[in-house]
This record gives structure tokens, C-alpha cells and sequence, in this order.
């Protein structure tokens, strides 16, 4: 493929080998289009750095699964929220309809059995969505004005369901082990054997439909390269990671992994496949191109909101999962913050009509490296400067700022340049 | 094509336009007919009483100065701005269109001035949104390509690199054509395009307006808005001119009909007997909006 104007459709019936698929790429990535690059380079590169400042720590087998857990609450909330940013809405509540919904499984919990108590947690965060959405899209109130109102109504719930001060515990073992569990390292090698299967499979429908625009060589190096990393993420989690004299080994894929993927494949699937996603990217794009194609924009709109209220809740108990409990502050301080960051940071849009569910999970990962890293950092002593505790609040809440601006330059950037 | 440029012709012509705008409603059913529709946005009254028709297998040309309501005629049209009174009817009956997808349901296709695509979306997307191509509840991404390159095909367009570009990376003109493959890709049975060639260049206006007239000889009512005089004398069976908000004017096309003629329409409202009856009568109903004997 060269520079030269192509015309005709040239590019739909090019066949592509393996380096001209590079090369292509290279010239999408130099016209502005970095796609979630950035996140992964951002990624490497903080592995890269944590890991050679305190490699005995931060590559243990047990940093390894506490920061995936880590990062899952934040990825499931960003998620949820990215279906408000595709629409170029937002969900200012979206961490306390976590907390709400969560409130509402552990105290039915303790009455109820566990199917209806969930039932119950997602019905009341479908409605609280459904309430955005009817605010936002019948009576006409910005989304960024309803959710403010809502960050106060939904804390004020939280409060009356926990009661100031109190805390909810959850006895569950079920719900214990979404964050926290792990898979048998059987289990994990059967998770990983299907997971790769599945990915295969997609790969080689891509490939099918392409004709010709995606090389086999591509696939072939794709899937070795899953290959790869996952065998040795499942080797390396299914080691024993308990304390020397712990009565139990600790070992196996952690059980969130599985639950977030299905997640990713699912939603990514709704957003990709379905009529219903064409429609929501439509919308964020042109909401007054889509109404005139005969779209509903404000049942898109509505349903946004409610999607996001759903999943939002399950990330509340990804929340409570992972302290066994629910207190006021379950989805408060900085979790909405967190998840905006993470969709923003993966390279979702905040104007609407571009975004990945994908972009959560690296983004995810991104807000949740910065503070497991630093933490294990901890004070150093730099030249020049002095001591520096990097492990502190104060650090790590810099260092998150730092790397959302410096994500929104690098996207606002590139779309400078494709002007 | 060479338009005969002389004076007097606007005389001659008017005695004939009179026998056959009276004849050509009886002759054939209009296929899509608007009757006493009044249009206004808050205190600003934009259309006045009009009444539009549209043939089978005829091409109408709508023209009028800037701001004389073409585009808000079509729109009311299609659904998006809703009338403060008047009647849509299609193929006889009285319809009740309330959004563009009823419209498109009746098989009304229009391009809008203002195009309406989403940039963030490729070709194909564009081409088929709303009305997504699905093969066992999902969307069927090979059938709705090939249908999009096809129809891109058919209108020429040469300088598309991919059916999956952006919309964003494409030309006016590339978009402008989009945005007429997206109304023709359907078994429609009218169209109405709201200045299709504004954007395009020499080969490609002569495109669009060879399929004009293809749609028309495929029995289908055209509509084409147009501000260039010469390309409505060469596609239009007829010509409804308004001014100031009002039809002023609904007159077939015949060999001896000028391009003067029609400026003088557009620029005064009328042009010897043709529309000063109508304008001057509906100025005496309803209040004099001003400005009207420049
Ligand atoms: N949404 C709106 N709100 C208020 N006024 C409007 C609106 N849309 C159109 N108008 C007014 O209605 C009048 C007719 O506009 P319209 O766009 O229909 O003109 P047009 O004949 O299509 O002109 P052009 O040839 O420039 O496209 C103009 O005076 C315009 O200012
Ligand atoms: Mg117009």
C-alpha cells in the first residue's frame, strides 16, 4: 500500500500481508488515531518502573492477584459509566448507586437467601438508573446537573440504609469470593484454555469476513502472543502465594478475572453487534443525524442511563466483595473519579460517540498500577530533593491527576493533529 | 443544454402553464401532497398556506430565494419540525406523520441540506443507520458492505478509499454523496433532495442528476432544491416556486421555459400572470409581513 490517493474501494478489496498490516497501522497511528495505545504504553511503562525500583515486591505472585483485584471494582464502574460517555453524557452518582445497591444486598442478606437479595440489590440499581435517564431524557435536565443532585440523594440513601457510622457485614460466602476467591489452578487452566479458544474463535471470524484485509499471519501471531501472556499470568497466580506458616495455600487465578471478562466480551458484544449499540454510538455522534434516520433518541437515552445504573451495581459489589462489608463510604470519595478517569484514560471520549468498553480495563489497570506501585515504592530518598514518601496519600493522589492530563493531552493532541 | 434567452418568452409561456396547471393534477393522482400547511417558529411565521405536490414519476423542482422556507417545506415534510396546521397526504390518503421514521416507513427518503451524518460512524453505518441489516438478530456487517459499495458504485463515486473510512475523513463532496446513496439505497417511492449538488464537482453533479432523472423513470416522485436554474430546467417535470414563505408558483416545465422566468419567480414572486395572483391575494388575508414591494 503506498501514500499515493487510493480510489475505488481499494483498500476494502487489498489484500494486506503481515507488514503491510505494520505499516498501516503506523499510518493510522501517525494520522492521530492512537486507539488505546497510550493506556498500554502507560501500562508497560509503569511496570517497567515500579518493577525495577522494587522488583521483590511489586512482581510477586501476590502483588500480581491483589492488584487485578484492585483494579476490578474501578473497571466494572468505568464500564458502567462509559455507556453515559458514548452518549456524551455523564453519570455523576454512578459510585453511589453502587454504594446504594450494595447497601440493599447486604442488609437483604441478612434476611434473605442470596438469588432474591441480588435480584433486589440489581432491581434498585436498574431503577435508580432508570430515574437519571427519565430526568435526563423526558424532562430535559443535563445529565451533569440531574447526577449532581443525585450524588446528594443517592449519599443520603447509602446513609439511611447503613446508618451513620454503622456497617453492614456480609456472611455470604458467595459474594466473599467475587474479590478475594480464587479459582482451583485446575480451574485457572481451563479458564485460560477457553478464554484463548474464544479468543481464536473471534480472531478467525474477523479474518473470514475480511477477505483478504487481515492476514492468517496476523491471527496466528496475535493468538501466539495470548498464548504467551496468559500462560504466564496462570503459571505465575497459580503458584502458592499464602504467608509462610498460613494454615490454607493461597494459590489460583483470582475469581474476579473470569467475572470482569465476561463483562468485557459480553457488553463489548452488545456495543459491537447489536443494533442497540450501532444506535448508542449514533446517538453520541449526531444525536439529530440519528433522531432523522428514525432512531429514538430518547429511549436510547433513557436506556443508557439505566445500563449504566445496572452495572454500576455490579460494581457495588465488587465494592463490598472486597471488604466483606458495606459502610457510608462504600462508592463514595474518589470511585466515581476513578472509574471517568479510567474510561477517559483508555481513550473513551468525553464528547460522545467513541469508546471501548476495553478502554475501562486498560484505564483500570493504569489507576490502579499508580497506587500499588507507590505504595510498595514508599520512602526513598531522591538526590537533590530528599526523602519523598511515595507510598502517601497525598503522592498518589498527584500522580493519578498527573496521568489523567497527561492522557486527555496526548487525546486531545492527536485529534489536533487530524484536523 | 441550451436555454433560448429571449424576452418576451415569459408571456407565452404563462398562457400554457395556466391550461396545464390546472390539467396536470386531474391527469395524474399526486403521489405525495401537502395542502394548506402553516409552519411558524415561536413569532417568526415561515410558511404560509402552502400547498405542494409531488408526482409519480416526475421530478418537481422546488425553488426560492435564501430563507424562503424550501428546507423547512421538507422538513415539515419528513417529520422533524411538526405543523401548526394542514394535511399530508400520501398516495390519496391522509397520513399522520409524526417523526422521520414514519416517513421512511411510507417510503419518503430525503437528503437534507444539512446532510445529518455522524461523523464518528464509517460509510456503511451511516448508509444503514436506523435500518441496520441483520442476519439472525445481529448486524450483518458483509451484507450491509457489499449493498453500500454497490450503490456507491452506481453513483460513481470514485474516490472512496474503503466503505469502513470515517465519515469525518471524508470530502463535502464525498459526504454529500453519502448522504443521497443513503436515501436511494431503499425501495423508496419518493425522494426529496434539499440542494444535493451544492457540494459536488462537474462530474459528479452530472451524476446526481442523471440519477434524478433515473429515479423518476423508475416511477418514483422526485423532489430536487436547487438554486441552479439550469440544472432545474434540465431534470424538472415541474416547478413549484416560493417566495416569502408561500408556493407563489406551480408550473410545468415545458422546452419553451426560461431561465428568467424562473429567476423572475424567485426574486419578485412573479413573472407576468404567473404568481402575483396567488401572492397578492394571500397578502390581502392575511397581515402584510413587509418588505414585499421591493
Ligand atoms: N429552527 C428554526 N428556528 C427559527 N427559524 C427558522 C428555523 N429554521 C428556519 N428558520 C427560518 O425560516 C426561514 C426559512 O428557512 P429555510 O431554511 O426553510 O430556507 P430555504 O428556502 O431552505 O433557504 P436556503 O436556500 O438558504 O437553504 C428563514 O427565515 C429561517 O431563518
Ligand atoms: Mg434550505
Amino acid at each position: 500500500m503506498s501514500d499515493q490517493a487510493l480510489t475505488d474501494f481499494a483498500l476494502d478489496n487489498e489484500t494486506m500481508d503481515f507488514r503491510a498490516v505494520v505499516r498501516s497501522s503506523f499510518a493510522r497511528l501517525r494520522s492521530g488515531d492512537l486507539g488505546s495505545l497510550p493506556a498500554m504504553l502507560a501500562i508497560a511503562a509503569l511496570v517497567a518502573i515500579f518493577g525495577s525500583v522494587n522488583p521483590s515486591s511489586f512482581l510477586s505472585t501476590i502483588n500480581l492477584a491483589n492488584f487485578l483485584e484492585q483494579s476490578s471494582s474501578v473497571i466494572v464502574i468505568a464500564m458502567a459509566v462509559s455507556f453515559t460517555l458514548l452518549l456524551g453524557e455523564i453519570d455523576l452518582a454512578a459510585g453511589f448507586t453502587a454504594g446504594v445497591s450494595a447497601a440493599v444486598l447486604a442488609t437483604r442478606l441478612q434476611e434473605w437467601p442470596l438469588l432474591p437479595s441480588i435480584l433486589m440489590a440489581a432491581l434498585v440499581a436498574v431503577a435508580l438508573g432508570t430515574f437519571t435517564g427519565f430526568m435526563v431524557a423526558k424532562v430535559g435536565i443535563p445529565s451533569f446537573v440531574v447526577t449532581l443532585a443525585n450524588v446528594l440523594l443517592f449519599q443520603g440513601v447509602l446513609l439511611l440504609l447503613v446508618r451513620e457510622g454503622g456497617s453492614v457485614r456480609i456472611e455470604n460466602e458467595i459474594i466473599k469470593d467475587l474479590v478475594g476467591g480464587n479459582m482451583s489452578p485446575t480451574v485457572s487452566w481451563i479458564f485460560a484454555g477457553l478464554a484463548l479458544g474464544l479468543f481464536t474463535f473471534s480472531l478467525l471470524r474477523q479474518q473470514r469476513a475480511s477477505h483478504g484485509a487481515i492476514p492468517l499471519s496476523l491471527v496466528a501471531f496475535k493468538v501466539a502472543a495470548a498464548t504467551l501472556g496468559a500462560a504466564v499470568v496462570t503459571i505465575v497466580l497459580n503458584q502458592n502465594r499464602a504467608f509462610p506458616n498460613a494454615p490454607a495455600p493461597i494459590q489460583g487465578t483470582p475469581a474476579v478475572i473470569p467475572v470482569v471478562m465476561v463483562l468485557l466480551v459480553g457488553l463489548n458484544f452488545v456495543l459491537n453487534r447489536t443494533r442497540y449499540g450501532r444506535h448508542l454510538y449514533a446517538v453520541g455522534g449526531n444525536a439529530e443525524a440519528a433522531r432523522r434516520a428514525g432512531i429514538n433518541v430518547e429511549r436510547i437515552r433513557l436506556s443508557a442511563f439505566t445500563i449504566c445504573g445496572l452495572f454500576a451495581g455490579v460494581g457495588g459489589a465488587f465494592l463490598a466483595s472486597r471488604v466483606n462489608s458495606v459502610d457510608p463510604n462504600t462508592g463514595a470519595n474518589d470511585t466515581l473519579l476513578l472509574a471517568v478517569g479510567a474510561a477517559v484514560i483508555g481513550g473513551t471520549s468525553l464528547f460522545g460517540g467513541q469508546g471501548r468498553m476495553l478502554n475501562a480495563v486498560l484505564g483500570g489497570f493504569v489507576l490502579a498500577l499508580i497506587p500499588n506501585g507507590l505504595t510498595l515504592v514508599g520512602k526513598q530518598t531522591l538526590p537533590l530533593i530528599g526523602e519523598i514518601d511515595f507510598g502517601s496519600s497525598g503522592t498518589k493522589f498527584i500522580c493519578a491527576g498527573v496521568a489523567l492530563l497527561v492522557a486527555s493531552s496526548v487525546d486531545a493532541l492527536s485529534r489536533k493533529r487530524a484536523r | 443544454m441550451d436555454l433560448p434567452t429571449t424576452g418576451q418568452v415569459p408571456r407565452v409561456n404563462t398562457d400554457r402553464i395556466e391550461e396545464m396547471g390546472v390539467e396536470a393534477p386531474t391527469k395524474q393522482r399526486p403521489l405525495l401532497q401537502v395542502t394548506g400547511v402553516n409552519k411558524t417558529f415561536g413569532s417568526v411565521h415561515v410558511l404560509h398556506d402552502v400547498d405542494f405536490a409531488v408526482y409519480p414519476g416526475s421530478v418537481t423542482s422546488l425553488i426560492g430565494d435564501n430563507g424562503a422556507g424550501k428546507s423547512t417545506l421538507v422538513k415539515t415534510i419528513a417529520g422533524i419540525h411538526p405543523r401548526d396546521s394542514g394535511t399530508i397526504s400520501f398516495n390519496g390518503e391522509p397520513v399522520d406523520i409524526q417523526s422521520p421514521k414514519d416517513t421512511a416507513d411510507l417510503g419518503i427518503e430525503v437528503v437534507y441540506q444539512d446532510l445529518a451524518l455522524c461523523e464518528n460512524l464509517d460509510i456503511v453505518q451511516n448508509l444503514f443507520l436506523g435500518r441496520e441489516k441483520l442476519h439472525r438478530g445481529l448486524l450483518d456487517e458483509q451484507a450491509m458492505e457489499q449493498a453500500a459499495r454497490d450503490t456507491l458504485a452506481s453513483l460513481s463515486v470514485r474516490t472512496v478509499k474503503s466503505v469502513r473510512q470515517l465519515v469525518s475523513s471524508l470530502s463535502g463532496g464525498q459526504r454529500q454523496t453519502v448522504a443521497i446513496a443513503k436515501a436511494v439505497l431503499w425501495n423508496s417511492k419518493v425522494v426529496l433532495l434539499d440542494e444535493p449538488t451544492a457540494a459536488l464537482g462537474v462530474a459528479q453533479t452530472k451524476q446526481v442528476l442523471d440519477l434524478v432523472r433515473r429515479l423518476a423513470e423508475q416511477g418514483l416522485g422526485v423532489v430536487l432544491i436547487s438554486h441552479n436554474m439550469n440544472d432545474v430546467l434540465e431534470v424538472s417535470d415541474r416547478v413549484s416556486a416560493m417566495y416569502l414563505g408561500r408556493v407563489v408558483a406551480d408550473v410545468p416545465v415545458t422546452p419553451a421555459t426560461t431561465r428568467e422566468f424562473l429567476v423572475e419567480l424567485i426574486t419578485s414572486g412573479q413573472s407576468g400572470d404567473v404568481g402575483t395572483a396567488r401572492a397578492s391575494a394571500a397578502e390581502g388575508v392575511e397581515s402584510p409581513q413587509g418588505g414585499t414591494d421591493v
